[in-house]
């Protein structure tokens, strides 16, 4: 596996004021996580990455792999993209079938297409209602979308870059879903309002009116914390699960 | 001068992309102008006044859109000439998707909509497969999977084409759109089409409203795909 290095350059907030962060730098196998509250440039950070922003987009930050700007190719040609996304769209709005889809999106990452049955076996392991690969694309529930949208990232994306944006909101087993993306070797960053998504990463980057304001390391003290949340965690999925199934919880 | 036609389906957002495009291109030390050609109405000239580029507006009316702005190219370029301008942007209006109103020698962009769906690309004919440049708008509002999808289906409708990927919102792309238009050719000499239009005109142009068969002249195609040359 060749060494990789993401680093985010500082640019400007809302107002035009310099980012108080001036650069950060992210390397294989770290989870980092993106907080603030909404309208804070959250989403706008995470495009700025996915787009390998060279100061052409609002903040004005730019995006460095291995030290150094990345080549063009690597910005537009699915097939050599570094960055794998999972937005907020929580639908699909292509009126194709899933198989027929998932044929044609490993066709534009030059992966085989057969693949396409393993993206859809994999959703399902993250939903509840099971997603059929005749199904058209645009009857799937939110859920089932998303859950689609992550195994395909997991399966055919496979890119090392991974950028989550608030998989919290997604009606699928989220710890699951990051553990899935998140893979060896890999760089997530991932916006969450969710503690224990939160604490998952190793560091957080804290956003204020657009501009990236600091960067906190998760102590031991939040580490612990987040062992006592995944308790509570599955306790609630357990019971979220009973619910669903449609028996009594005691 | 440069010329460069932008072409798209209404409200695949050819406009925001332009305006974000002509700021890049002044900060550049450009100096563009620019027509908008529409059918019956636009207020779009007001939005690009307010970049302070020399703009004008024609409306083609009872003239097919496409044909008009072909027909004008030699005024719109005499025009941008005495604007002092070195780029001569025009914003078409192409409506019926069976030509491009794309001379040989000027920068051919067609603008599309990423959430019309990933058959679109195969529906525009000539507009897209005759561009040089695709620029995806919209994109903001489906998942990269379908992002991905939709760009192979616009190399599968035109192979060479340059794709970017732009947001009329935000201004992403418009960097990329403008180095294009800076580093594009000169034109120079006699123009031609890149595509034929379609075949001849047709009875509605010359003001036939009866709906019933009978009363339509010229080279008529059926349902069943039968063609056939009704007249003198």
């Amino acid at each position: 596996m060749k060494p990789l290095t993401l680093t985010i350059l500082g640019g400007v907030d809302k107002d035009g004021s310099p980012d108080t962060v001036d650069k950060i730098e992210i390397v294989r196998g770290e989870i980092i996580g993106i907080v603030g509250p909404t309208g804070s440039g959250k989403s706008t950070l995470i495009a700025d990455i996915e787009q390998f922003a060279i100061g052409d987009t609002p903040s004005g930050r730019r995006i460095l792999i291995n030290n150094a700007p990345p080549e063009p190719h690597l910005r537009s040609d699915p097939r050599k993209k570094l960055v794998a996304q999972l937005s907020q769209n929580m639908h699909f709005l292509a009126d194709m079938s899933v198989c027929e889809f998932l044929k044609m999106h490993a066709k534009s990452r030059g992966k085989d297409p057969a693949l396409a049955e393993k993206v859809v076996l994999l959703a399902n392991t993250l939903t509840g209602e099971p997603i059929d690969p005749k199904h058209q694309l645009t009857i799937l529930s939110g859920g089932q979308s998303r859950a689609l949208m992550a195994a395909d990232i997991a399966v055919i994306s496979d890119s090392p870059i991974v950028l989550i944006d608030e998989i919290e909101n997604a009606g699928i087993k989220k710890q699951e879903a990051l553990r899935l993306l998140s893979g060896e070797g890999k760089i997530v960053v991932v916006v969450t309002h969710d503690p224990m998504l939160a604490l998952m990463a190793s560091r957080r980057i804290v956003m204020k009116n657009g501009g990236m304001t600091k960067v906190i390391s998760t102590s031991n003290e939040e580490h612990r914390i987040f062992q006592d949340i995944e308790r509570v965690d599955s306790w609630l999925t357990t019971l979220r699960e009973t619910i669903r199934q449609g028996e009594s919880v005691a | 001068m440069k010329m460069v036609v932008v072409a798209g389906t209404p409200g695949s957002g050819k406009t925001s992309v332009l305006m974000h495009a002509v700021k890049d291109l002044k900060r550049s030390g450009q100096k563009p102008a620019l027509v908008k050609i529409d059918c019956m109405w636009t207020e779009d000239d007001r939005r690009f006044e307010r970049l302070g580029v020399p703009v004008a507006v024609g409306l083609s009316r009872d003239m097919c859109p496409d044909h008009y702005a072909i027909y004008n190219v030699d005024d719109m370029l005499q025009w941008a000439k005495a604007q002092g301008a070195d780029i001569l942007l025009s914003e078409t209006a192409g409506l019926c998707l069976r030509c491009a109103p794309y001379p040989d020698k000027c920068l051919a962009i067609c603008v599309i909509d990423v959430t019309t769906g990933p058959n679109s690309p195969l529906k525009v004919g000539p507009l897209l497969t005759t561009a040089d440049v695709a620029v995806m708008t919209k994109g903001d509002l489906v998942s990269q999977a379908e992002r991905e999808v939709f760009r192979e289906r616009i190399l599968e409708a035109n192979p060479k084409c340059r794709i970017i990927e732009a947001n009329g919102l935000s201004g992403k792309g418009s960097a990329e759109l403008a180095d294009l238009i800076r580093t594009w050719p000169d034109i120079s000499g006699e123009m031609v089409l890149r595509h034929n239009p379609p075949l001849a005109i047709c009875t509605l142009c010359t003001g036939e409203l009866r709906v019933s068969k009978e009363r339509h002249r010229g080279v008529l195609r059926h349902l069943d795909g039968f063609m056939e040359y009704s007249g003198e």
